[in-house]
């Protein structure tokens, strides 16, 4: 049976790609973020999956507003990296698994989870970065093939957390359902608090981030009761995003334990936090 | 050891899940909703073409030509044109997208901070490594 063995959730600021990317990681500005990943990134590489499911949002750069799929999977052989507007990052674009897409997609619709399907895909900073964040120096080829699944958290109205939560739930059913034998890792991307627009951008709330640390390991079902005006108000206008944590989290255990988390800011206009779990049962 | 606070300090307001109709309501909180989106859609179309270094040099050989082509709302185009950041997120822009032309000219999204809170870029980095701004 194929099972989940490890969530990370992380934020997925194109910054933090930038900084490695320029070798940046020990500037005074960026060097407690980093060392904040190094426990993290040992552990991981200890502990590689056979595949990777990343829970992103794109940022005008795989998708454009003609569609907004409120909740997406990747189906292709491959992802290239997209160009942002300054050239792709020099990473290594991202190999798929087509045939577990394909699994996870007939099960969630089954369940009720309509996903939009694509079949081609640029990848941004949302699905890079975490996979920097996790393999620094990945060199010709990141550590294992990726399904993407996409969120809308751009265009209101996002998803509700309790519905990114029951998705997570349903993708921890399918996954278990796998013929194949196979380790997942789950990346859940984005947050923490920031706003980007309007005369409160720069908004950070460090104590909602906090709480948001402790609960996704002992209680998401409780930051899944959270409302998009509660997450809009208390964690800024793209701090909604930390909905797709609870997408990883709902595919792991109800216990799951803390390898490592690290919380840091800024990171550009962001809070960022990591949170590593172990979802072996001991 | 204190006692677990509620999961978000409230002030009275309503807490409900499942509020339709209204606009949400949140202090110096642009919400980029549906009729947001409808209003800015050209404007974001084009902002998206950005992605392509040949639509840069397009762009830049004549804006307005450039706006016209994708159909922008003649305020749309004088808010590119005069790149008044405030305006063009009030005209249906997404951040996201507005900001792939300020990194054509070179701005940080700090430096846009900057503008929407009326502070020069440095001041804005330094709220920012200061913790970051709180409400009010
Ligand atoms: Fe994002």
């Amino acid at each position: 049976m194929a099972d989940v063995l490890w969530g990370l959730a992380t934020s997925h600021v194109p910054s933090i790609g930038a900084a490695m990317d320029r070798n940046k990681t020990e500037d005074p500005n960026w060097k407690d973020l980093f060392d904040g990943y190094a426990p993290a990134r040992e552990w991981l590489a200890e502990h590689e999956p056979d595949v990777a499911i990343v829970v992103y949002n794109d940022h005008a750069n795989g998708l454009d507003l003609d569609i907004v799929p409120t909740f997406g999977i990747g189906t292709a052989d491959s992802y290239p990296v997209a160009d942002e507007g300054y050239g792709p990052r020099q990473v290594p674009d991202v190999i798929g698994d087509p045939e577990l897409s394909l699994h996870l997609l007939e099960s969630l619709v089954d369940e009720g989870f309509d996903l939009t399907v694509f079949q081609e895909l640029e990848v941004d900073h949302g699905l890079t970065v975490p996979l920097s964040v996790w393999t620094p120096d990945p060199g010709d080829a990141w550590p294992c093939p990726v399904v993407p699944i996409l969120v809308n958290v751009i265009q209101y109205p996002q998803p509700t957390a309790a519905r990114c939560f029951a998705l997570g739930q349903a993708l921890g059913r399918a996954i278990r359902s796998y013929r194949d034998d196979v380790t997942v890792g789950i990346l859940g991307t984005g947050g923490m608090s920031h706003q980007l627009a309007g005369s409160r951008a720069g908004f950070i709330n460090p104590e909602f981030d906090h709480m948001w640390l402790e609960k996704i390991e002992t209680d998401p079902e409780a930051l899944a009761r959270l409302s998009r005006e509660e997450l809009i108000r208390e964690a800024g206008s793209e701090g909604i995003e930390l909905i797709m944590w609870l997408i990883m989290r709902g595919a792991m255990h109800e216990q799951v334990t803390k390898v490592h988390s690290h919380y840091f800011l800024p990171a550009s206009n962001t809070a960022a936090g990591i949170a590593l779990f172990d979802n072996r049962t001991a | 050891m204190t006692a677990a606070p509620p999961l978000i300090p409230t002030e009275g307001t309503s807490m409900s899940t499942h509020e339709t109709g209204g606009r949400l309501n949140v202090p110096g909180t642009p919400i980029f909703d549906g009729q947001t989106s409808r209003r800015g859609l050209r404007l974001n179309k084009m902002l998206m073409s950005f992605r392509s270094a040949e639509n840069r040099e397009r762009f830049a050989a004549d804006e307005a030509g450039y706006c016209t082509e994708f159909g922008l709302a003649p305020e749309q185009t004088q808010a590119v044109l005069d790149r008044d950041w405030t305006a063009m997120i009030d005209l249906g822009g997404s951040i996201f997208y507005v900001y792939k032309l300020a990194m054509m000219d070179g701005r940080s999204m700090q430096y846009l901070g900057g503008v929407f809170t009326g502070m020069t870029e440095e001041e804005f980095q330094a709220e920012l490594r200061a913790g970051g701004r709180r409400d009010g």
